[in-house]
């Protein structure tokens, strides 16, 4: 088991070299300046070359993405060009909501999906099935504005139940009670959730149906295996590893890729830090949060892998 | 800031005397040494800053509470100037932070006004919260503008950070937000409907939309040309297509927005409605071989994102090619630096927008900063422009400025410097509940304000 952790953990080295290495040049070939942007509206062109130089824009960009990689492999992330804040404490800040964010919706998916998912593959072509079906197709075709507006609408305006926006942390100073936070998280989850309950309930639904027409079902069920344990310990248990991995790439996404549902609700994340730091070419800060996501990712897969380890015992050996 | 001051019967000595008691958020005594200090970063940045600077030989700080500029001569905008509101905003701060580069961003926040800037809730892009300080003397004045007392009826200011439009209407809506600084026009009406909330407006001066020609460039290098498009746009389609709300827009020619001091719709060629068939004889009659316009188009500023679409068919309308080219902000306003003609990433027309504080007058206005290469982008060469400004600022405030003001404005459109594409007004949505909000040119403040 060290072995192969070493061996992924050494694997990761090169690839976070290469994103860093190609995010570095597609951001400096793209259009676009910070110093235009910091400059302002009533700057003038040398306001801009001076403010270019100071940011160390003028230098070549061999010698930029030294100085940056020596840096980072201090744990120093810059500082932010817009902002003036370091890197680091931007997205320590904004990471807090997206894992809330992240990890909630995971969760709601996987307690609610799973167990559809497992039903409607047992009873197949029944209510149940049919019923998640069409909830599949809502669930993938409604865009995630939509769905956040109408549950908005009904329990943040006309019941008043649950906020329209805003996010309240469970950790430090500014800290609120957990029901403060969980008030605030409700709507967002569920916006989220309703495409993650429908991806994951479709491939537990396909996983679990494929196992159960196998024939080791078949000798369970002659053997006079009640048909609880059937379903839980040999039909679930063998659909498993691609209904982890489907998990597991759901939330890898979720850590980054909400920038809709921070939106509209005005979570302060990582994926509205992300747009913010694009749109004003704020170099430092997406250079960060793109190793940041790197991790995270390849944290995220080795946990999955690892998972196989444990649910198949073929793999383990 | 300032108890009183007095002007030398020459002109050349002006000497302000601090309101007593004045204090910094980190408990600090208000001086004049910070005061000349804060003059000086703040003069290094700023054009106007920079104007009033030329005329000051050297500032005096007698004593802690009196601060002097000992003037090479006499100077009419000394108090235009210390009271700008708009960007570069002349801000008073401890000297030991004044003393950062004026091309260096300051890393602490610490001000004498009537409220207290929290760093350690600041969360960029999110939140920033304000305290009331419990120290700060109002003036005895009523509130004015940015003038008078200050008085304060909140402990803590949230101001927060809502992206979203129709989130901002939502927690309006529901109370969880006071105020919405600027909402969209969309939800004007909308908002002027809806119970327990209404519309209110710290800025009836508004903003100005302009469009800008590159004077480097052909085709706008011809001066006939960008006359014939000026002739060719018409301000209401501006208006119409980018606010879209009667109530909240107007035709205005002037270079200095309508209902301000300088304002003058004596604008010669220019009507402000489009003629293209007059735009099309000057074309012809100045040659115009059908190069392209390379016109920017930001499509992620909601402000202005319209405006390209309108002047592309206005000016095609006329007979000019368009080569209408959209992409974001941020390379917009990197590409708009770059002198190099359209063909090498260059460009000849963008458009932006403007609060009236910052065009209000010739020295602040950065469009009338005509200096060519070191000028403002675009790059007009206009030295008869920079010497009326020159004269602007040792006229005598009055009939007199406003006279050389509107000899400015007769050579920006004799040279078709840039065009108006009309006035707006942005009004505030607030709950019914809070009132005092006060009348500035473009700024909201917090003093002044309360909540039933």
């Amino acid at each position: 088991m060290t072995a192969f952790l070493s061996r992924r953990l050494l694997a990761v080295l090169p690839v976070l070299w290469v994103v860093s290495v190609v995010v570095f040049l597609i951001l400096r070939l793209a259009p676009g300046d910070p110093a235009a942007v910091i400059a302002g509206n009533n700057a003038t062109s040398e306001d801009i070359v001076q403010i270019r130089s100071q940011l160390g824009l003028d230098r070549n960009l061999v010698s930029q993405y030294g100085i940056w990689l020596g840096k980072v492999v201090q744990g120093d992330l810059g500082y932010s060009y817009y902002l003036g804040k370091p890197v680091l404490e931007l997205i320590t800040q904004r990471m807090e909501p997206s894992l809330s964010l992240a990890i909630g919706t995971a969760l709601l998916a996987v307690c609610v999906a799973v167990p559809l998912g497992t039903l409607a593959a047992w009873r197949m072509g029944g209510w149940l099935d049919r019923a998640l079906s069409a909830f599949s197709v809502a669930g993938f075709s409604v865009p995630v504005f939509v769905i956040a507006y109408g549950l908005i609408y009904v329990f943040a305006i006309r019941l008043q139940w649950l906020p329209v926006q805003g996010y309240k942390p469970l950790f430090g100073a500014q800290a609120g009670s957990v029901w403060d936070w969980l008030r605030q998280l409700i709507l967002p989850w569920l916006t989220l959730g309703t495409i993650y309950i429908a991806l994951i309930a479709r491939m537990t639904r396909a996983s679990v149906s494929e196992a159960l027409s196998e024939d080791y079902i078949r000798t369970a069920r002659s053997k006079g295996i009640n048909e609880r344990a059937v379903l839980l310990r040999h039909a679930l248990a063998n659909a498993a590893v691609p209904i982890v991995t489907v998990i597991g790439i759901g939330v890898a996404l979720l850590i980054g890729g909400v920038v809709v549902t921070e939106t509209v609700y005005a979570i302060p994340g990582l994926g509205s830090l992300t747009v913010d730091a694009v749109l004003n070419r704020d170099f430092p800060v997406i250079q960060g949060l793109v190793l940041f996501f790197s991790c995270s990712y390849v944290f995220i897969n080795l946990l999955v892998d690892l998972s196989y380890v444990f649910l198949d015992p073929r793999i383990r050996h | 800031m300032v108890q009183s001051f007095t002007t030398a019967k020459d002109g050349k000595t002006w000497t302000f005397k601090l309101r007593a008691g004045l204090e910094f958020h980190d408990g600090k005594p208000v001086t004049s040494e910070d005061v000349a200090a804060s003059l000086k970063r703040w003069a290094s940045r700023d054009a106007m800053g920079g104007i009033l600077f030329g005329f000051i030989d050297k500032i005096e700080t007698p004593d802690a509470n009196t601060f002097r500029f000992i003037m090479k001569e006499p100077c009419a905008i000394v108090l235009d100037a210390l009271g700008k509101a708009s960007s570069n905003v002349p801000f008073i701060m401890p000297a030991r932070i004044a003393s950062t580069p004026g091309t260096e961003q300051i890393k602490e926040h610490i001000g004498s006004g009537p409220f207290m800037f929290k760093a350690d809730e600041f969360k960029p892009g999110s939140v920033a919260v304000y305290l009331r300080n419990p120290k700060y003397v109002s003036r005895k004045e009523v509130p004015s503008g940015l003038a008078g007392g200050r008085p304060v009826n909140f402990e803590r200011v949230e101001w927060v950070i809502i992206r979203d439009p129709q989130t901002q209407f939502n927690a309006l809506q529901a109370g969880e937000v006071d105020m919405v600084e600027q909402p969209s026009f969309e939800q004007y009406e909308s908002l002027k409907k809806t119970a327990g909330v209404k519309v209110d407006d710290f800025s009836p001066a508004g903003y100005q939309f302009v469009m800008r020609f590159n004077h480097l460039h052909a085709p706008f290098n011809n001066l006939k040309i960008r006359q014939a498009a000026m002739l060719a746009i018409g301000q209401q389609a501006f208006l119409n297509t980018q606010v879209g709300i009667p109530d909240l827009v107007r035709p205005c020619r002037s270079i200095y927005p309508c209902g301000t001091p300088l304002a003058d719709e004596n604008t010669s060629y220019f009507t402000g409605v489009a003629n293209a068939s007059k735009a099309r004889e000057l074309l012809k009659e100045a040659g115009y071989d059908g190069t392209p316009i390379v016109m920017m188009r930001p499509t992620d500023l909601a402000a202005i994102t319209k405006l390209p679409l309108v002047a592309k068919q206005q000016l095609e309308a006329a007979g000019f090619k368009v080569d209408l080219q959209q992409m974001d902000w941020a390379s917009l306003v990197a590409r708009r630096a770059k002198k190099e003609p359209p063909a090498q990433g260059g460009w000849n027309m963008f458009f932006t927008t403007w609060t009236a504080q910052d065009i209000g007058s010739p020295l602040s206005s950065a469009m009338l900063n005509a200096k060519g290469a070191t000028g403002w982008f675009g790059w007009q060469d206009e030295p008869r422009i920079e010497d009326l400004k020159a004269k602007f600022a040792r006229a005598h405030e009055g009939p007199e400025q406003k006279k050389i003001a509107s000899e400015i404005q007769a050579l920006v459109f004799e040279t078709a410097a840039f065009a108006p594409l009309g006035q707006y007004r942005n009004p505030t949505a607030l709950r019914s509940n809070v009132s005092g909000l006060l009348q500035t040119a473009g700024i909201p403040v917090m003093w002044g304000l309360s909540k039933n």
